[in-house]
């Protein structure tokens, strides 16, 4: 026999650990925007550089269909670049949806620390042995000199080099879109809730001996799945491509 | 008989009320996603313990003095892949703690011997050790990429089995889901092989 007061106290207590974990659910970084494929946060190379690389990546992407982007960031926000690197990349959504053919190559000037973040499909020909060579032969040394247009170029170059070794391989142009997401909860799943929660407390209240309170922690609808591939304007956007922490990081 | 014919009401209007907007599948949904990131976290591992033969026949080579750590290191490694994971080991609480422990183990072993390695320079040229070191790094980070998803999807799995309405209509629909477990042993892969260049 439940008499009314607990489940309204427990109705209480349940709202206020929505709302109390709804404040604490706010711990991801923030990304920058995808407004390119050189997304240079950090304002460290010279527009040239910016431009050549564009060009070089965007003409990978037509031949291969895989997705490459430089980042330069203004700070790592107390992420280790390991932790950092893959958000981003699943944030951008970089690399075609399922295929999860995308890399980015990552650079913190201020934490002195690059990174080479390689998405599931292109982790057979990017490997990590190759990703710290990369690093360390063709961007380190330059970044020691403090020449930051000269080793992106390079390491790049070498990047897309590494990528090359299946030139064209079953090159589709088209990326879907993220599509076929779940579609967001509509305004009457409330309004369904509501009547259910009615239904079943009116049940509850008929006597049932159930022990059913106790709600632990969270909220109802978790997660529903962060929308990838915003951003992009441009003619550029992440085609919905996952990463699962490959690649190599380096310092300097 | 009355409860009965009540439970019967109860799942019809909520059959009606919430298939249309997919809660009733929510269950089973993130289910399926704490089984898909379980099988990356035991991929992983797997991927981390096809490395270590290839690891400790370099490393022998060069540091004959190191038996015990090599030999901390396979003994580790053996412990970790002959455990038998039973088929509920995400909901047997005993089974998922020895998992965790036998992989920490083996992470803390492997540290161990990343950490003498520094001590041989003619080890730290050797091109087959650097590349398979930096396998392992990219797996150690791969795994704790792998573990952090599967904590995620524990998390919303479990949170909607015990909260309001998930609670419900699990015990109407799925009276077979259980809370599952997640990691609570650090995997200490902060410590594990880091690189200074």
């Amino acid at each position: 026999m439940n008499p009314p007061a607990p489940i309204a106290r427990a109705f209480v207590i349940w709202l206020a650990i929505l709302i109390l974990a709804g404040g604490a659910w706010a711990a991801e970084p923030q990304f920058p925007a995808l407004t390119g494929r050189v997304v240079d946060q950090a304002g460290i190379l010279s527009a040239a550089t910016r431009e050549r690389l564009t060009e070089m990546l965007a003409a990978h992407e037509k031949a291969s269909g895989e997705q490459v982007v430089i980042a330069t960031l203004a700070s790592l926000q107390g992420l280790p670049i390991e932790d950092f690197g893959y958000r981003l990349g699943r944030a951008w959504g970089i690399g075609e949806k399922g295929k999860n053919t995308g890399a980015l190559l990552i650079i913190a000037p201020k934490d002195r620390e690059v990174r080479i973040e390689v998405g599931y499909g292109l982790e057979g020909r990017l490997t990590d042995a190759i990703s710290r060579a990369i690093i360390e032969r063709d961007i380190v040394p330059a970044f020691r000199r403090g020449d930051f247009d000269r080793g992106v170029v390079a390491g790049t170059k070498a990047l897309l080099g590494a990528l090359g070794g299946e030139p064209g391989a079953a090159a589709p142009l088209s990326r879907s879109q993220g599509q076929g997401q779940e579609p967001e909860d509509n305004p009457f799943s409330g309004l369904f809730l509501l009547a259910f929660i009615l239904i079943v407390v009116f049940g509850m209240f008929r006597g049932r001996n159930r022990s059913w309170i106790g709600p632990m922690a969270g909220g109802i609808w978790s997660s529903g799945g962060r929308s990838s591939g915003d951003g992009g304007f441009g003619g550029f956007s992440g085609g919905g491509g996952s990463f699962g922490g490959g690649g190599a990081s380096g310092r300097w | 008989m009355l409860l009965q014919a009540q439970r019967l009401i109860v799942a019809a209007c909520v059959l009606l009320g919430l298939s249309g907007c997919g809660a009733i599948n929510r269950i089973p949904t993130l289910d399926e996603q704490v089984k898909a990131a379980w099988s990356q976290v035991l991929n992983q591992y797997q991927r981390r313990a096809d490395l270590i033969p290839n690891l400790v026949e370099t490393v022998k080579g060069y540091a004959r003095h190191e038996q015990e750590t090599l030999t901390a290191v396979i003994e580790a490694r053996a412990k970790a892949t002959q455990m038998v994971i039973p088929a509920n080991i995400l909901t047997d609480p005993e089974a998922f703690r020895r998992f965790q422990e036998n992989q920490a183990g083996l992470t803390g072993a492997l540290s161990r011997l990343l950490a003498v390695a520094e001590r041989y320079p003619d080890l730290k040229a050797n091109q087959n050790f650097l590349s398979l070191q930096s396998q392992l790094e990219g797996t150690e980070n791969r795994i704790s990429v792998a573990r952090r998803d599967y904590i995620e999807a524990v998390q919303a799995y479990n949170t909607e089995l015990r909260t309001i309405p998930g609670r419900w209509i699990a015990a109407i629909f799925y009276s077979d889901a259980k809370v599952k477990e997640t990691f609570t042993i650090p995997q200490t892969s902060q410590e594990a092989p880091k690189v200074k260049f």
